[in-house]
């Protein structure tokens, strides 16, 4: 077995780990990452649609675009990369972590470091985790496997298509689909409101005719060898309208139902999961439970912009090398979700320092305002144009914000939207 | 006759109602801010995308084992035609890419005279 040390050590090569590694670099540690894929880059490699970038680049570029531009910064750094390296397990020492990988190169590594970068991103929820009924042929993809299919690999999976969930991937995947000559008969959505962007409405959806059944399941799926058909049925006040249920001929049904942060690796070494994200907990300085074990990227939360996930990442190891350092967060507040908020990452604040936070609201709502509340007392309020439960809400927090928390014996931020 | 569009400019998605006036403007209403009824222009009188598609690989056939990375991405440089998209992608399926190439390398130059290009935007230094 290969024996490696490094100062740190990060999971996962995409936008997330790149950034993150980047910064422990610049501070002087030295740094691996491990990532299970050829190539650097994630998940941005198959997105090849355009839309990412402008906050990051000021241009809008492709997935592969970013991802390179990214993993240019890598160059001329001490940043070593593990591709077609899975991480198998972690054990969580009290000074040292040690990580046992399996590498195609290098056959089986054992790589020992004080601090560890969680930055796996997510997994797709299956058909399995939302229980469609019916048969189980084959053509049911989930959208992002198809648009590896399609993107990478020069594969396409079918050619009469239905798409359940409203997700971003599944209305990119409805354009992809169309161009690349396949017909797409539907996007059935449970909810009554999309959950991919306006955007993406209009210019996946609307650009081809394609329908949109919100309040709409999917209570079968129907074909014996190959899919054939997918039963869908109307919700009208919350019950299911079994006589109004059609069906729709398809061969293949691509499922955007949303995305599970990968963190099985997290569990076997500790750390700690907020049932809301199913990411870890993390402190002021994006760190888990378990000391020297950071988080960040869509493995923390599931983030829209891949230039909001390099932003925390780039947060994430700079805390990261400070901690290697010996720095630590003189006084925190514990951050509390009150109303219409789903959740808030991190889960703490430094009352020191200007702390970023990304939250996500429970409703639909314009002009609605979100109120700061320190120990009960307001402190800051921000008028917001429009809230969605699809878009992001960035926060930031100065001391000047924070001071009245000073001193209290458990001070508490609390977070609402009315 | 009016027009119902969804202005997709910022996130509050405002719903326009657009009516055609006798010398062909536009009639805009329903927006909150200015930039809805140069949507609403844009939209009806000249709707663009940009479009994003992969382009085969020489030696893709052989590359056509599972997982291996048998397409090239590509994207126009700007926004195209909304109606002539098809004849670009019509344009992007019919070439066949050597490797080594670069991201940013043009594909396809100056589309019909539209000043649109088309570049890959990944680099393959070889089959993989």
């Amino acid at each position: 077995m290969n024996d490696l040390n490094f100062d740190s050590v990060v999971i996962g090569g995409g936008a997330a780990g790149m950034a993150a590694a980047l910064e422990l670099d610049a501070a002087g540690f030295s740094c691996a990452i491990v990532e299970r894929e050829e190539t650097l880059g994630g998940i941005l490699t198959q997105c090849i649609h355009n839309g990412f970038g402008l906050i990051e680049f000021n241009e809008e570029l492709s997935g592969p675009e970013f991802a390179e531009k990214i993993e240019e910064r890598l160059a001329g750094t001490g940043i070593k990369s593990f591709t077609r390296t899975t991480v198998i397990e972690m054990d969580a020492g009290a000074d040292i972590k040690t990580l046992y990988c399996y590498s195609g190169a290098y056959g089986v590594i054992r790589i020992s470091a004080r601090v560890v970068v969680l930055a796996m991103g997510c997994r797709e929820r299956n058909r399995g985790n939302i229980r469609i009924p019916g048969d189980r042929p084959a053509g049911v993809y989930t959208a992002g496997l198809a648009q590896r299919l399609v993107n990478i690999e020069g594969f396409v999976p079918g050619k009469d298509i239905v798409i359940i969930g409203s997700g971003d991937i599944g209305l990119i995947m409805a354009r992809r689909m169309s161009w690349v000559g396949c017909k797409v008969h539907a996007v059935v959505e449970i909810l009554p409101y999309p959950s991919g962007l306006t955007r993406n409405i209009v210019q996946c959806l609307h650009d081809f005719g394609i329908p949109l059944y919100l309040s709409h399941l999917t209570t079968n799926i129907i074909g014996k060898d190959r899919v054939e058909g997918v039963e869908i049925t109307p919700i009208e006040n919350g019950a299911m309208q079994h006589e109004k249920a059609f069906t729709i001929p398809c061969d293949t049904v691509l499922l955007s139902v949303g995305l599970v942060p990968e963190n099985e690796l997290s569990k076997m070494a500790g750390v700690e999961l907020n049932p809301m994200t199913n990411g870890p907990v993390v402190d002021s300085m994006l760190m888990t439970n378990v000391p020297g074990i950071f988080a960040c990227g869509n493995v923390l939360h599931v983030h829209d912009l891949v230039d909001y996930v390099v932003e925390e990442s780039r947060r994430a190891g700079a805390h990261a090398a400070r901690w290697l350092k010996g720095q630590r967060a003189k006084a925190e507040a514990r951050v509390k979700v009150g109303s219409n908020i789903r959740y808030s990452a991190p889960g703490r604040v430094d009352l020191y320092a200007t702390n970023k936070l990304y939250m996500r609201t429970l409703i639909v709502k314009n002009d609605a305002v979100l109120e700061v509340k320190v120990n009960n007392r307001i402190v800051k309020t921000i008028k917001k144009n429009h809230i969605q439960p699809s878009e992001m809400i960035a926060l930031e927090l100065v001391p000047r914000d924070l001071e009245t928390a000073i001193g209290a014996p458990e001070p508490v931020v609390e977070l609402s939207i009315t | 006759m009016s027009e119902e569009l969804i202005c997709i400019t910022c996130p509050l998605g405002c719903h326009l109602t657009v009516d055609r006036n006798a010398d062909s403007s536009l009639s805009v209403s329903g927006n909150r801010c200015p930039r809805g009824v140069k949507y609403a222009n844009e939209e009806l009188l000249a709707p663009k995308r940009v479009v994003s598609a992969t382009a085969a690989l020489v030696g893709g056939s052989e590359l056509h084992e599972l997982g291996a990375v048998a397409r090239l991405p590509v994207r126009s440089t700007a926004p195209y035609s909304k109606q002539d998209v098809p004849e670009l992608l019509a344009a992007i399926y019919a070439l066949r890419v050597a490797m080594p190439v670069h991201r940013g390398d043009v594909l396809i130059k100056d589309f019909k005279g539209s000043g649109v290009d088309v570049i890959a935007t990944r680099t393959l230094l070889a089959a993989t």
